[in-house]
């Protein structure tokens, strides 16, 4: 397995190997999706799209609906503008989506389409809606895409307003449905009536009903979004992915936003729910204080397990903040913390964490990186565990050692999707994941007198 | 919504005096002619479906493109680097997803880009692809290198011919361009560039000379082995096979492609024309055959036989056919009554798939009531349409809501298509089998039968669907 890659780490000026991100329409798709009633469109070749619905059902085991322009030569000489008119009224007629989310494509940025001007040109149906973003694939990631989509909503739809709603608006970051669903608890449980965008719980991973719901029930409807304008406050998740949305926000409605880490891991949860209680003024539940300490308690039981473990974080900027966060808690060295995602300040923002735990100089970080450069320093010097997307899965092979799937895109298990990180619930389960991938290894490698019924 | 559209656009079409009711809610103006029902052309204009064109713009296509196209081709060459010179998503997409299986180099495994960035794609990108190639065989031992020209490459007119010709000259290895941007037509435009590309490998290597009695095998990818299932057919006939394209396939054993005396096509959507260039350059003739379901399995090993003309082969092959045939039966008798009496529908890639199915289901009693296809080509709807039961619903390049709607109008029990059909199967309740890149068993060949049927047999009769009130 990967026997092509060697011990020893030249420069590549040119070359990627292994990339540990995706282009930003998946992102734009992916954001889209979570708006209720909404159908993204992609305006591109019709390959595009395609790709970006293959990667979300794998990755979710859900239909991922979303439309093309599919470009021809002669659009790509002409403009796509017929194209994405013929488009919109098709998708109108037939598929009836309340409104329809436009993202473009490397293709449709290179040959210089004005979706803007498009959109002022259609004619849409009245109560309908076209929003835009723009999401060249050769400018950053998905997480970027995932950010202008996000961006492009609010530029269209959130309304400036006098009064306060009363809402508290919530930003979830690029997670899981079952994240969504577990930050939505503890903003419930702080009395926090409150807007999340975008939600895709209840629409990637709806139940099974026996019929097939083109929009499923969840989603954040229109008017939620023009009510962004009107919230108290918005907490957004991910430092790194919630930059661009809360500015537009502030720049077009003046709305003010915390922006904190996902919440994974104890100190990064904490933060989350002392957002929320300073905007309700409730008091934090039982409920949750009974959480924190339990999960504290098996933290403290696990870390004599895992105390000085190293491990290799690679994925998406602000999910590998967050997960190196909770394994420094327990005592465990973020060896190798690595996003695909070229933005500078995740090297920032890692340094500054390790530093705060006194072991940087212990641990190699990298933006823009990729899972061969990855590989190679796991080559120099290995790792108890990785923690990652489902790409990590050859080095884990080629180099035996145990890989704990979380961010995205997890392609090779189920279930994933509909359970949170994100949390003191989430805390939970990554940290029982981490502790049985490499107590089962040691069980699987130790001499037969060192197997231990009870540890 | 799904109903009420329905009202909104309701129409009964009363099918050449058989009563049979079709309704086309939910379809758009444009696809009505690629879409018919089997024993009357209910949508199209009486001229047969309407196929092999661009998707519809606004259509939730299921459809690729021709980088796609050519990726999924030469992709399982083993030994190969598959460089694709554009932006991050068009190689992070198609990176080690087909489940071609190996016997040799992983170096397929791998993903290789330039992943272009807005610089490249101000000032050009043929600088950095040259450097990419550099490093590639700097570090590595590379003889044999692809190129992969993505949509934006197209447009911003990158000479990646140039660029390989220079790569070729400066390190006697070679470097084959695919100029393959998504834009430039259908996913079977790709298989084309593909099989372009394959000739300009085996090419070099042609010396006239001939292996007797030895074959290719064209347009199967090794999935989940089946490659092999096929060579182990042959081997036991005392047939010599040359190269595998692509299964499994290494530089070596393609550059033997021109010394056989017959290409056989498995997958004919991607591979025919590949077959009939190389019957034009070295006047090796060809027959499409399909290794899925006995019947099918059986007269394709005999048409080889036959082809070959080899007295001492036919007879080995009957002998074989007939031995492998009767050894399960037992197994058939004993899955038919759980099966028998079921419907299926059908969406795959191409129509040749599709034919297969259509037989392989009729062997086990199920009955084919929706027929789709991606790329498949007119004379393939053609046989779909003599072999399917009336009424049968036949569709081009259909969308999630075209399947939805006519796998309920005709109570389909289990559909058989790939990564975007499984979810939506599962929501209506209907069983799955992907017969596609995500394929887990092989399904080709007397092995793939027992495999088909028992994966078939699991959905279907999944104890999880009681569960479902």
């Amino acid at each position: 397995m990967l026997d092509l890659t060697p011990k020893e780490i030249t420069e590549r000026k040119a070359l990627r190997i292994n990339p540990c991100k995706t282009c930003q329409p998946a992102g734009a798709l992916y954001c889209a999706l979570g708006v209720h009633k909404c159908m993204p469109h992609s305006h591109g070749s019709q390959g595009c799209i395609s790709y970006h619905r293959s990667v979300l059902s794998r990755h979710f085991k859900e239909p991922a609906i979303a439309t093309t322009s599919s470009f021809s030569e002669g659009a790509c000489v002409f403009g796509g503008g017929s194209n994405v008119k013929t488009a919109v009224k098709n998708i109108f007629d037939i598929y009836d989506p309340d409104i329809i989310a436009c993202h473009t494509t490397c293709l449709s940025e290179t040959i210089g389409d004005d979706l803007n001007t498009y959109i002022q040109q259609m004619d849409i149906p009245e109560g309908k809606l076209v929003v835009h973003c723009n999401t060249p694939s050769y400018v950053g990631s998905h997480i970027n895409g995932f950010f202008n989509m996000m961006a492009g909503f609010i530029e269209y739809l959130a309304e400036k307003s006098e009064t306060c709603n009363g809402k508290t608006g919530i930003f979830p970051g690029f997670v899981n449905p079952g994240d969504m669903r577990e930050m939505k608890k503890i903003a419930g449980l702080l009395k926090a009536d409150y807007i999340m965008f975008p939600d895709t719980s209840g629409v990637m991973d709806a139940p099974i009903t026996g019929r097939y719901d083109m929009y499923p029930k969840g989603g954040t409807k229109i008017s939620e979004i023009r009510g962004l304008g009107a919230v108290r406050k918005v907490v957004a998740l991910g430092e790194i992915t919630e930059q661009e949305p809360c500015m537009v926000l502030k720049r077009k409605t003046g709305v003010d936003s915390d922006i904190l880490p996902l919440p994974i891991g104890i100190a990064n949860t904490d933060e989350y729910v002392m957002a929320l209680a300073r905007l309700t003024h409730a008091e934090v539940p039982y409920v949750l204080e009974e959480e924190r300490g339990q999960i504290v308690d098996i933290m403290l039981d696990a870390s004599a397990h895992l105390f000085g473990k190293k491990a290799a974080i690679y994925g998406d900027p602000d999910t590998v903040l967050g997960i190196a966060s909770l394994v420094l808690e327990m005592g465990m060295i973020p060896k190798y913390m690595l996003t695909g995602t070229p933005i500078e300040s995740f090297n920032k923002k890692a340094a500054a964490l390790l530093e705060k735990y006194g072991v940087a100089d212990q641990c190699t970080v990298k933006a823009n990186g990729d899972l061969f450069e990855l590989h190679q320093w796991i080559k120099n010097e290995t790792v108890d565990v990785l923690i990652g997307t489902t790409y990590g899965k050859q080095i884990a092979k080629a180099e035996d050692i145990p890989l704990v799937r979380a961010g995205f895109p997890v392609l090779d298990r189920h279930a994933h999707a509909l359970q949170p990180i994100v949390g003191y619930k989430g805390a939970l389960r990554l940290v029982e994941m981490i502790l049985n991938a490499i107590l089962d290894k040691q069980d699987r490698v130790c001499a037969d007198e060192d197997l231990e019924i009870v540890l | 919504m799904w109903y009420a559209l329905m009202q909104k656009s309701l129409c009964y079409l009363n099918l050449a005096g058989k009563g049979v009711v079709i309704m086309t809610a939910d379809i758009l103006e444009e696809r009505k002619k690629s879409i018919i029902s089997s024993d009357f052309c209910c949508h199209g204009d009486g001229k047969g479906i309407s196929c092999e064109k661009v998707s519809v713009s606004g259509s939730v296509s299921q459809r690729a493109c021709v980088y796609c196209g050519a990726r999924v081709v030469l992709n399982p060459i083993t030994d190969a680097f598959h460089i694709i010179h554009g932006p991050i998503g068009c190689s992070s997409y198609t990176w080690d997803i087909r489940g071609s299986l190996t016997s040799g180099s992983d170096l397929f495994r791998n993903s290789f880009s330039t992943d272009l960035k807005e610089r490249d794609i101000i000032f050009g990108g043929t600088k950095i692809l040259e450097t990419a190639i550099d490093e590639v065989v700097a570090k590595h031992d590379a003889k044999l290198i692809f190129v992969y020209a993505t949509c934006i490459v197209g447009v911003i007119g990158d000479d990646i011919e140039a660029v390989c010709r220079a790569a070729e000259a400066k390190y006697n290895i070679l470097v084959i361009p695919v100029k393959a941007p998504g834009f430039s037509g259908t996913k079977s435009q790709g298989y084309k560039l593909a099989c372009d590309a394959i000739m300009k490998v085996i090419m070099p290597a042609f010396d006239g000379s001939k292996i007797p009695g030895s074959i290719n095998i064209l347009g199967d990818y090794n999935l989940s082995g089946e490659m092999w299932i096929m060579q182990g057919y042959f081997q036991r006939l005392g047939i010599k096979v040359n190269a595998t394209i692509t299964g499994d396939a290494s530089l070596e054993t393609l550059q033997t492609a021109s010394k056989s005396v017959l290409n056989i096509v498995q997958c004919a959507g991607s591979s025919t024309y590949l077959a009939k260039r190389m019957e034009q350059e070295w006047g090796i003739p060809y027959i499409k055959v399909s290794f899925f379901g006995i019947e099918d399995t059986s007269n394709s090993l005999l048409r080889v036989a036959a082809a070959l003309g080899d007295e001492a082969v036919m007879k080995k092959a009957e002998t074989m056919t007939k031995i492998e045939s009767s050894k399960l039966q037992d197994f058939l008798t004993k899955y038919k009554p759980k099966l028998a009496g079921k419907k299926a529908a059908i969406y795959v890639g191409g129509g040749f798939k599709a034919i297969s199915l259509i037989r392989q289901f009729n062997e086990l009693g199920i009955e084919t009531v929706v027929v789709g296809t991606q790329t498949g080509q007119k004379e393939e709807y053609d046989i779909i349409r003599e072999l399917s039961s009336p009424g049968t619903i036949i569709m081009d390049d259909a969308n999630p809501s075209e399947l939805e709607t006519f796998m309920k109008e005709k109570k389909a029990d289990i559909l058989v298509g790939g990564v975007k059909e499984r979810p939506l199967a599962y929501k209506l309740g209907v069983a799955f089998c992907d017969h596609n890149h995500e394929r887990k068993h092989a399904l080709s060949g007397y092995d793939g039968v027992k495999n088909f049927v028992e994966e078939i047999n699991l959905s279907i009769n999944s104890p999880v669907w009681e569960l479902l009130a």
